[in-house]
């Protein structure tokens, strides 16, 4: 397939590459810009893993096309951290134990930067509605849940 | 010790029972942990494995001709390139990595590609053909067990691959003694792992020095590099396995699957290096999963509610091949035993093989399903007798130490402050009768080894070895070939070391799982490496402070009884003298030795290794978990929908070294119970995987994901490492008949099959109607 130069922001870094028209979003990420901390978890559109922000806006990257992104500011897990801190989600999963095997985290944390971006001090009703396409095979979603809160509370003190 | 510390003395790091974070998580939070898929090497081959189309059938010819042809392929292989066979247990090594001349199940591997990219790879699939003789497929146990049925394996005569028959006490007097007898059948469905990471290999060939290197997701390395070399015909000297980060196994990885020898033979036929990104469709495939169980069992009760006897049958639905299918029938029965105390029991099993994707080891190993008809037939039977279900519960314990009729030996026994816990902080006995009509409170024991107390090789080594290594630089490197597969075991043998050297984790570090730096380890499995390798540990620690006292009373011309190890100061014991600081020590300690290294190792006493019966090696462990759960349920009668709104759990995990990983492991573990007792279900049509996906097969999300409320119980087991046992499967399946319970105790339904899906809810409430009518009829009659 031809390629097409996609012009785009990744974590704050504007960035230009030559794109076949039918790549991933994911793919893009991963294989092109060589940001592997999203995660591919399943066939497409079915677990969340693949998580990031478009434009500020959780979006699942194995369904979104790389072409699709153009002009938009894409944000994933490797630009949560700024200065050698970590986000405070970022914080609280990791005290929390919010993330056992690790693989769920990166597309969870997206969801709930999202979630915490429009609603900063959110219910449990609404994380929950936040991360209900985001499926964790480790934790049983409680400590996900506690790391939520926790880092909402810690963002508004 | 005598006198008292100056007051300026540091105190000692204390590092279990502490909440410590994982110690591998930030890689995790922050996107930089590298799992197998994120090797971004440069000019890997795109690797795809081509599987069967049919159940059943001869294979007459594989042709990959035009496949070969194609531009962009690299290699194609077909079972002609390896003709050994693999599995897990050494008795049982009945698959090839790709099929020869049959295959017995849809979506088993026939012939593999390497090509330059994924377009060529997948072109190149879609050009292999197949030509076959179909066979009689047998879906079910009992189609594959009638008189005349095709044999899937030419040595198990009638497609049974393992009968177990073992009886235990005096059954018929257990019986006959019994005040009510209850006898009932079970059906529980086959489930899956679903670990959230697709199952992914990256192989490389070296040609010159003929050596393979293997990165994969295993949570048994080990075994994986013994069926390596043994498929590709290599010396084990020449194969290297790696594990990176692994996102969850659940017992899906605790064998050797086909697609890590056909990574190898691939990288070696391609003379390079290959990529193995298995779809989620392709990880459903591969499976290993928990069988379809059918379970008969029948009780005997005293009128107090003490068990006189217990008799039960149990037929596993096993897949194609072996697998760790001996293992998984034997732990069925034995697990009968352990929890409460019986005087007499009778197990038969039958492992069944199957036309369908083969099953193995999942969380809460063979024990699962029959501990949920077990606990389901005690309620219906406590309702008969008007006892309490806690209180007959109570009327059965055990009394540690114990040895159980199979030869159990029961060391530590947290299960009567489990059952207090949870009545107490479910409000059991005020709330149970009084709940409205539609919600109802259901209750359920469970129990789990720490560790299979018999490898599966008997090499004659010891059960675990840990390496410490410190150098100039006074770090201290734990090296371990036990598998974090994100139950944070790399952090309980930090948390460990620690605290017997009385350091926290700055000096700490842990390398793992690289077959040519860390020493062998069995594996993540049988919930073995917390015990094991803790101990292991411990004992490595022990050495090396042995080895630090001794500088630190050479450097204070002290004796080595004398000295006070306070972590990152040495001392003389009661002096006033403030001691020297641990980077001297260390520099004192490598005078003449250089870098040290020492190991600790564990090694399960004989005497807790089982009994002398045939298979008498599988449920023996030094200790066991228990746990006590209770289910708060609403059902909705018109919908045949449950909903779990709460669910308390109490795990006597000896000591928790670690109570922050201790709840999520128990919280896990009794979701991963919710699913299968609500939703999850593998589904085949004429052996094709319907649902081989994340939306068919459910698992609960976080919507209907209830709380899950933890007590630690600490029942301090006398050889556990610091008391501790194991915590991640124990509670597992006290989840299942707790909610089945609760579901009867809500609307008066009984299911005997899981999931209890909405159908089957309705089903049985339709059932239940019809039943309380009938006998209303009989009543008035
Ligand atoms: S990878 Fe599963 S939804 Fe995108
Ligand atoms: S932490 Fe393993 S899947 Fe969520």
């Amino acid at each position: 397939m031809a390629k097409e130069i996609l012009q785009l922001t990744v974590n704050g870094q504007p960035r230009e590459d030559a794109v076949a028209g039918n790549l991933l979003l994911i793919d893009y990420l991963r294989e092109v810009v060589g940001l592997t901390g999203t995660k591919m978890g399943c066939d497409g559109g079915e677990c969340g893993a693949c998580t990031v922000l478009v434009d500020g806006r959780p979006r699942l990257s194995c369904l979104t096309l790389a072409a699709s992104s153009a002009g938009r500011q894409v944000e994933t897990i490797e630009g949560c951290a700024r200065g050698g801190r970590m986000s405070h989600l970022q914080q609280a999963f990791h005290e929390k134990l919010g993330s056992q095997c690790g693989y769920c985290t990166p597309g969870m944390i997206m969801a709930a930067e999202g979630l915490v971006r429009r609603t900063p001090a959110p219910t449990q009703a609404q994380i929950r509605q936040a991360l209900g396409g985001n499926i964790c095979r480790c934790t049983g979603y409680v400590k996900i849940i506690e790391s939520v809160e926790a880092a909402a509370a810690e963002s508004a003190a | 010790m005598s006198g008292r510390p100056p007051p300026e003395a540091p105190a000692r790091k204390k590092m279990i029972g502490e909440r410590v974070p994982l110690i591998d998580g930030i890689e995790k939070v922050t996107g930089r942990a590298n799992y197998t898929a994120d090797f971004l090497t440069a000019g890997a081959l795109v690797g795809r494995i081509y599987r069967s189309p049919h159940s059943h059938a001869r294979i007459i010819r594989i042709d990959v001709e035009a496949a070969r042809k194609l531009p962009g392929v690299v290699a194609v292989i077909t079972g002609a390139d390896c003709d050994k066979t693999f599995g897990i247990l050494p008795i049982a090594q009945n698959e090839f990595p790709l099929a020869r001349e049959r295959v017995r199940y849809r979506g088993e591997p026939v012939a593999a590609v390497a090509a330059r990219d994924e377009a060529s790879a997948e072109a190149a699939l879609r050009l292999i053909r197949m030509e076959v003789e179909g066979l009689p497929a047998y879906y079910e146990p009992a189609k594959a067990r009638v008189l005349g049925a095709v044999d899937l394996h030419g040595d198990r005569p009638g497609n049974l691959e393992r009968d177990v028959h073992n009886e235990f006490g005096d059954l018929a007097a257990g019986f006959a003694a019994a005040d009510l007898v209850r006898e009932d059948s079970f059906d529980c469905a086959e489930v899956t792992h679903v670990h959230m990471e697709p199952h992914a290999a990256l192989a490389e060939y070296d040609a010159e020095r003929d050596r393979i290197t293997l990165h994969s997701v295993s949570q048994v390395p080990y075994y994986v590099h013994l069926m390596v070399a043994q498929c590709l015909g290599m010396d084990t000297a020449r194969v290297r396995v790696i594990k990176p980060f692994i996102g969850g196994g659940f017992g899906a990885r605790t064998e050797t699957l086909n697609f890590e020898i056909i990574a190898c033979l691939m990288a070696r036929a391609a003379g390079g290096r290959v990529r193995f990104k298995l779809s989620r469709e392709e990880t459903f495939l591969t499976h290993r999963g928990r069988p379809r169980t059918q379970i008969k069992l029948k009780l005997g009760m005293a009128r107090d509610g003490r068990l006189t006897a217990c008799a039960c049958e149990v037929v596993q639905a096993g897949g194609a091949y072996g697998g760790y299918g001996i293992v998984t029938i034997l732990y069925a029965g034995a697990l009968l035993n352990g929890l409460y105390d019986i005087p007499a029991v009778r197990y038969d099993g039958y492992r069944v093989y199957t036309n369908t994707p083969p099953c193995g080891a999942m969380r809460g190993h063979g024990t699962v399903d029959v501990r949920h008809a077990f606990e389901c037939l005690l309620d219906v039977m406590a309702a008969e007798l008007g006892v309490d279900a806690m209180a007959l519960r109570r009327r059965n314990l055990l009394s540690a130490p114990t040895k159980t009729i199979n030869d159990l030996m029961i060391t530590s026994y947290g299960l009567p402050q489990c059952l207090d816990w949870a009545e107490q902080a479910s409000g059991w006995r005020a709330r149970k009768a009084g709940l409205p009509p539609g919600k109802g409170l259901g209750m359920a024991c469970s129990h789990y080894v720490s560790g299979a107390a018999k490898p599966v090789h008997w090499t004659g080594e010891p059960h675990a070895v840990v390496n410490l290594k410190l150098d100039f630089d006074g770090g201290i490197t734990i090296l371990t070939g036990a598998a974090d597969i994100g139950q944070g075991s790399s952090t309980i043998l930090a948390q460990a070391v620690g605290e017997v050297l009385g350091i926290d984790l700055t000096r700490l570090s842990v390398v793992a799982n690289d077959s040519r730096i860390t020493p062998k380890d069995n594996g993540s499995y049988s919930s073995r490496v917390t015990f094991m390798v803790g101990n292991a540990a411990i004992q490595a620690a022990e050495r090396l402070k042995d080895l630090l006292v001794a500088a630190a009373a050479k450097k204070l011309d002290a004796k080595p009884g004398d000295i006070e190890c306070l972590g990152e100061m040495y001392r003389v014991a009661g002096g006033q003298d403030p001691g020297v600081s641990l980077n001297e020590v260390i520099k004192e300690a490598l005078i003449d030795s250089g870098t040290i290294t020492v190991k600790g190792t564990f090694t399960v006493p004989r005497e807790f290794q089982g009994g002398k019966f045939r298979g008498a090696a599988v449920g023996s462990s030094m200790a066991y978990s228990y746990a006590a759960c209770v289910a708060e349920v609403s059902v909705d009668a018109d919908t045949g929908t449950v909903r779990v709104d709460k669910v308390w759990v109490a795990h006597d995990c000896g000591f928790a070294l670690n109570p922050l990983s201790v709840e999520g492991q128990v919280q896990g573990a009794v979701w991963m119970g919710l699913g299968q007792a609500l939703s999850e279900e593998t589904c085949y049509h004429a052996g094709l995987p319907v649902g081989a996906n994340m939306l068919d097969y459910r698992v609960p999300s976080i919507v209907e994901s209830p709380d899950i409320e933890v007590k630690i119980v600490e029942s301090m087991d006398p050889n556990g490492p610091f008391g501790a046992k194991e915590a991640s499967e124990g509670a597992l399946s006290s989840v299942i008949p707790a909610i089945a319970n609760a579901v009867h105790a809500a609307v008066g339904a009984r299911l005997t099959r899981t999931p209890m899906t909405p159908d089957r809810v309705l089903d049985a409430l339709v059932k239940a109607r019809r039943a309380a009518a009938s006998g209303g009829l009989k009543r008035s009659a």
